[in-house]
């Protein structure tokens, strides 16, 4: 068709509107894939229900804490864990639409340039919030008891979306810098590892040596959880500046790792 | 305006940094509006290249390009909004459907909303998919995959269009059909960048016919000019030794206008009117009692267009292989 605008030049405010309509477009696509697959959704929420009663009926009883049940304790933890664990999606989508070479046909397609990573990690945000709601179940059946209001509960799902959604761009990076989606699995787990573990997610930091006390008490995944634990549970755990230093250390790993995932993905 | 091409390319060169591989060595290309131009070449000549950087998704390391006047790489995306691409690896979706992909780009292609479901029921129609449409790829085949490839690039109406490789892998019927939806799209007037390995598919589709090689243009012409410097068929006789060979190219040189290419124990030669010739080389070998092991005549391929454009078959670089035998000899010598 020859009435194609070719040189038409869109304003600021046309690009801003374009930006989100190209996320929309990408996060649905996302989604419907998770849905056609509905194994992966399945056994990915396999896993932290596993966790979940691992450490509730397993390994909980060897664990003391003070002022609450473990199961209290331990389901912020478990919570802030899987959304971490839920970034590895990130990295493993993009890995995959890397390597199926989707990404260039994109590429030359004349759709907003932030919508891959932007609708990727939209849709990852959506199925994090069905793993809360599916996990809050869990919690529920296996005796977890929420101090607090509806609000706090919800404004502790919001601190730890938030973790997530920075945590993802990290990942993102590790997507398009792998070369296939096994190996950006394998690539996510060294870092998983340490920073879900040595925290405050499972057991009191006091049992831990004194080095790793350090680390474990103020590493960024320690601070989300003490933040959605003192949202969740309060009482001894009560303890507002978390909630401020989660927030400071979602935007500060996201302002330093989005940019670097930008510019990688212009790269590729 | 009237002088406008739709694809104009200018000393295109890109080095990729593994194994310091020039893909492309000053690449010039000229594809008027409303044309089609095959691009043609072996395996790793730089015609993938080519065309990912002609669609902005790569940047070249030297030269320039322009897409109906928009510069590739300084108004990428006004040329993103002229250009569609089908690439030789189906880019579709596996867990969409074939509805759900267009869909798709019809909306990352910025389509008024209420267009964009009849203008996917359409190509899913044009394309045969309508029966496919709700179903996810992974269950297409492979000609399927294709077809939705290409309707996937004709989402927006690109008025260029670039296929790499279209019907690479594709079964002969598959091919056909895709052929004939190509066909149609050139009679509606869309300029098109093919490129192939295939001389029958550039000779079908291709007004003009350009042959690259190690990153450069080696040809240019239309089909028949191609097909007139090559001759009609190739005759290919295998005799007895490299040495019955030669003389056999000797008694069978007058036969062809064009090039005679000796090969091992076997001689080639292309000609106008195949069994005639034939007929006439078997005499004339018969006479001097020189054995004929096997004879046969083909259409000519890609590698015979190499050959009598460089004298060179496609995959065996000879003089590089010539070069590292005789080093290895030496050392051989030099070795006690």
């Amino acid at each position: 068709m020859s009435d194609i605008a070719l040189s038409e030049r869109t304003s600021s405010n046309h690009t801003v509107r374009y930006a989100l309509q190209d996320i929309r477009t990408v996060t649905k696509r996302n989604l419907i894939r998770t849905r056609r697959i509905p194994e992966a959704l399945f056994f990915s929420s396999l896993q932290p229900i596993m966790f979940v009663l691992l450490f509730r009926y397993v390994f909980g009883g060897a664990i003391p804490v003070q002022g609450t049940t473990y199961v209290n304790y331990l389901m912020p933890g478990i919570f802030v864990q899987t959304m971490c664990f839920g970034a590895i999606s990130t990295s493993i989508g993009l890995a995959e639409d890397l390597q199926t070479g989707l990404l260039e046909r994109f590429r030359a397609l004349p759709m907003s340039r932030s919508a891959v990573l932007g609708g990727r990690t939209s849709a990852d945000v959506v199925r994090n919030i069905f793993v809360i709601l599916l996990m809050t179940l869990v919690g529920v059946l296996v005796g977890f008891r929420p101090a607090g209001t509806i609000a706090t509960y919800i404004a502790a799902c919001l601190v730890m979306l938030l973790f997530s959604y920075a945590l993802m761009w990290g990942f993102a990076l590790i997507g398009l810098s792998a070369p296939n989606a096994e190996v950006a699995q394998l690539m996510s787990f060294p870092l998983l590892f340490p920073l879900t573990f040595a925290s405050t997610a499972f057991v009191p930091v006091q049992s831990m040596p004194g080095w790793l006390q350090v680390f474990a008490k103020n590493q960024p995944v320690s601070v989300t959880v003490d933040a959605v634990r003192s949202l969740m549970v309060g009482g001894t755990y009560h303890d507002p500046s978390s909630i401020w230093k989660a927030i400071v250390w979602s935007v500060g790993i996201f302002l330093v790792l989005a940019p670097l995932a930008i510019r990688k993905y212009r790269k590729v | 305006m009237s002088e406008i091409l739709a694809v104009e390319a200018r000393g295109l060169t890109k080095t990729f940094s593994k194994g310091d591989v020039k893909a492309l060595d000053g690449f010039d290309l000229d594809v008027p509006v409303g044309q089609v131009v095959g691009l043609l070449g072996p395996n790793g000549a730089g015609k993938t290249t080519a065309v990912r950087i002609l669609s902005t998704i790569l940047a070249a390391d030297g030269g320039t390009a322009r897409i109906m006047g928009f510069d590739v790489a300084k108004q990428a995306g006004d040329v993103r909004k002229t250009i569609g691409l089908a690439g030789q690896f189906a880019t579709v979706d596996e867990y969409l459907t074939g509805f759900e992909n267009l869909d798709m780009v019809g909306h990352l292609c910025h389509l008024p909303s209420t267009s964009i479901r009849p203008r996917a029921t359409e190509l899913l129609e044009q394309f045969g998919l309508a029966d496919a449409a709700d179903r996810p790829v992974s269950t297409y085949s492979g000609g399927m995959r294709r077809r939705l490839d290409l309707a996937a690039a004709l989402v927006a109406r690109p008025p260029v269009l670039f296929l790499d490789e279209p019907t690479t892998g594709l079964d002969p019927q598959s091919r056909l059909g895709l052929w004939d939806v190509i066909e149609a799209l050139v009679a509606g007037g869309t300029t098109v960048l093919l490129t192939t390995q295939y001389l029958e598919e550039a000779d079908r589709l291709a007004n003009r016919v350009v042959v690259i090689n190690a990153g450069k243009v080696i040809a240019n012409g239309t089909p028949a000019e191609l097909k007139a410097d090559l001759g009609a068929t190739v005759l290919e006789v295998t005799v007895g030794d490299h040495d019955q060979a030669l003389r056999s190219a000797e008694l069978l040189k007058d036969l062809s206008s064009k090039v005679v290419h000796v090969d091992g124990d076997s001689v080639e030669i292309t000609v106008e009117e195949g069994p005639s010739v034939a007929a006439e080389a078997i005499r004339r070998l018969d006479a001097l009692s020189i054995p004929i092991l096997g004879l046969s005549l083909h259409e000519p391929s890609l590698d015979d267009v190499f050959l009598a454009l460089t004298g060179q078959k496609t995959e065996v670089d000879t003089e590089a292989l010539t070069e590292s035998t005789k080093r290895r000899g030496r050392k051989a010598k030099e070795t006690p």
